[in-house]
């Protein structure tokens, strides 16, 4: 029987992300009275040839992947380019109306992490035949990713921007380590539950009706909480504290399948957030703010006003790319960018947007439903979840719907780590994904070697 | 450019992300309605067995919609998943590189091979624990498994269609 690859919708996809990113070029040099981009055609050749590239390593080496995540993940970034330009426009025409010196546009720096993106997207696709090879180094990745996570507390190279010690320069290149720690995490927290999972699952202990694990059974879920208060105490940055433990909260429920863990979590997460709001002050300054932004309007509460102002001067159909002030929030190319996509795109095109997300990580889980392996399911599922994880928790945050905390949104934001980590997590997810979709006729490398007997 | 010229640019980008958004979901569909060849029924903790799962599992004739033979798992945790048996060799067992991976404490990590020979499907138990069983005897040596007949491996009943 011979199965649909489906690469050659991967290519129309990709084509319409491309078309839509010329489109949104155009438009913003129109609206903004700027005309054309004089490096216009130059930009979107060097994008157009990087997402070829991509599609024919795709074809070449995982040629029954899913056909989605490419395109998904490629419009993503080509949104975020067209809005990071859009955002050096306001910049620059700012500048020259203070008279002042214009500042470098951003969007060749976020080319070329997209370029670096895609190069290291190449490297795994070609480095990694089977996902399950990653299994073998649970404890490395764990151990590599917990050093990483912890990196920017080291006296030379750690570097604190606006309060948050995330960042580690060497030479002139600054990097967030948090964002490869959470992809080495999930292959770590993946590896663990798989060997744990039973234990984890079966022996219980039951309290007032309900099954609870031993209380030896409790370590792992209390490091991860450890390790999350860590982060926030020492590194002072919730968005990534709220990202590991849900990320092992959702992994350990998908292994075990217990929903006790989401009472034990929630306990855990309530104590820990009462007592981040008693000890820290950037912590109580943020609820505050959520509960009520327009009393704090001109000092803690300047960004999420403005951006309420951008989503309400968008509305339904948005101002259109360039028409818009989305400059006047602070940070929105990075933090707030989904707050300049809503003003200019308007709640259609947000909504656009958010629904290329679910169908991002719907995509992702479906892989982790679809592949043979436990380890293959806990990555998948894991990945997937981060990247869900990331975009709820900074949409809501954005939209007042929780307190605001800073993460980056997958692909959309200016900034390299986050762009370059997330995608390494779609190259793993289609080399996952290309494992779980292929004929099994197909397979030569494993499976028509005589079965070896390994004993463990 | 002129205001209605803008407006048009606008709505158009607009229009190309839905598109881009129907087309996604249209191709979605599709790959939904393929036939699948593999869909564990649970991705976690196999002990815990649903009822309604089990009228499911009773009918495995839906399942094999391909040519050629193929191998259904029609109970335990992974029962719906159906392996198209090619040219070569299946394994069975524990161990995460089986080609089907059964997640039980009653199977052994390198548990069972499935493998062709002139014509018929052999069936070797690879010296597990708590043995491979074709209908109710426990095999032991590699023999030919009849189409239809269940092979049981821990919790885990295959059948064989050709």
């Amino acid at each position: 029987m011979k199965r649909p690859t489906r690469r050659n919708f991967e290519l129309l996809l990709l084509v319409m992300a491309w078309g839509l990113g010329v489109l949104g070029t155009v438009q913003v040099g129109w609206a903004t009275g700027e005309g054309l981009h004089p490096r216009l055609w130059i930009t979107a050749a060097v994008v157009g040839v990087l997402a070829l590239i991509a599609h024919l390593i795709v074809r070449w080496r995982v040629p029954y992947a899913d056909p989605l995540l490419l395109p998904l993940a490629t419009l993503l970034t080509i949104l975020g380019l067209v809005m990071i330009y859009r955002l050096d426009v306001a910049a620059a025409q700012r500048a020259e109306r203070v008279g002042a010196v214009p500042p470098t546009p951003d969007v060749y720096n976020q080319l070329t992490w997209y370029a670096v993106g895609v190069t290291l997207f190449v490297l795994v696709l070609l480095a990694l035949r089977d996902h399950r090879i990653l299994q073998r180094y649970t404890y490395t990745a764990g151990m590599v990713g917990i050093i990483l996570l912890i990196l920017p507390l080291a006296p030379v190279i750690g570097t604190t921007v606006n309060g948050a010690t995330l960042w580690v320069r060497v030479g002139g290149l600054t990097f967030q380590p948090a964002e490869l720690a959470k992809i080495l995490l999930t292959i770590f927290f993946a590896g663990y539950l798989v060997v744990t999972r039973d234990s984890l699952a079966l022996v219980r202990t039951r309290v007032l009706g309900i099954e609870f694990p031993r209380p030896r059974d409790l370590g792992p879920i209390l490091v991860a909480w450890l390790v999350s208060l860590a982060v926030l105490v020492f590194e002072r940055d919730l968005g990534t504290s709220l990202l590991f433990f849900g990320l092992f909260v959702s992994m350990l429920y998908i292994a075990t399948q217990r929903r006790s863990w989401f009472v034990l979590a929630g306990a855990l997460f309530a104590i820990g957030a009462v007592f981040a709001y008693l000890a820290f002050g950037h912590v109580r300054v943020r609820v505050q703010v959520w509960l009520d932004p327009f009393a704090y309007a001109d000092t803690g509460g300047f960004q999420i006003v403005q951006s309420l102002y951008g989503l309400a001067n968008g509305g339904l159909l948005g101002t259109g790319l360039g028409g818009g002030y989305p400059s006047l929030v602070p940070f929105a190319n990075t933090d707030f960018v989904v707050a300049a996509l809503g003003e200019e795109l308007g709640l259609t095109g947000l909504i656009a947007i958010l629904l290329l997300y679910a169908v991002l990580v719907e995509r992702g889980l479906r892989t982790a439903v679809a592949v043979r392996d436990p380890f293959g399911q806990l990555l998948a599922a894991g990945l997937s979840i981060t990247l869900a994880i990331q975009v709820f928790v900074i949409v809501g945050g954005v939209t007042r719907l929780i307190p605001l905390t800073g993460l980056t949104t997958p692909f959309l934001s200016y900034g390299g780590s986050s762009l370059v980590a997330n995608w390494i997590i779609i190259a793993l997810l289609l080399v996952i994904s290309h494992r779980a979709r292929r004929p099994l006729e197909g397979q030569t490398d494993d499976a028509s070697m005589p079965t070896q007997v390994v004993s463990r | 450019m002129t205001e209605f010229g803008l407006t048009l640019l606008r709505l158009s980008f607009l229009a190309g992300l839905w598109l881009f958004v129907i087309v996604t979901v249209l191709i979605l569909r599709r790959d939904l309605a393929q036939p699948r060849e593999s869909r564990p029924a649970t991705a976690g903790a196999p002990r815990r067995t649903r009822p309604a799962r089990a009228p499911k599992a009773a009918k495995p004739a839906k399942i094999p919609r391909s040519a050629g033979p193929s191998l259904a798992v029609i109970e335990g945790p992974l029962s719906g998943t159906v392996i198209p048996l090619g040219s070569s060799q299946i394994t069975l067992g524990r161990a995460p590189d089986s080609t089907i991976v059964i997640d039980d404490d009653f199977a052994s990590s390198r548990h069972a091979r499935v493998y062709p020979s002139e014509g018929a499907w052999i069936v070797e138990d690879l010296g597990s624990t708590n043995g491979t069983w074709i209908d109710r005897t426990r095999i032991t040596s590699p023999t030919a498994l009849p189409p239809g007949a269940p092979l049981r491996i821990g919790r885990t009943t295959l059948q064989l269609t050709t």
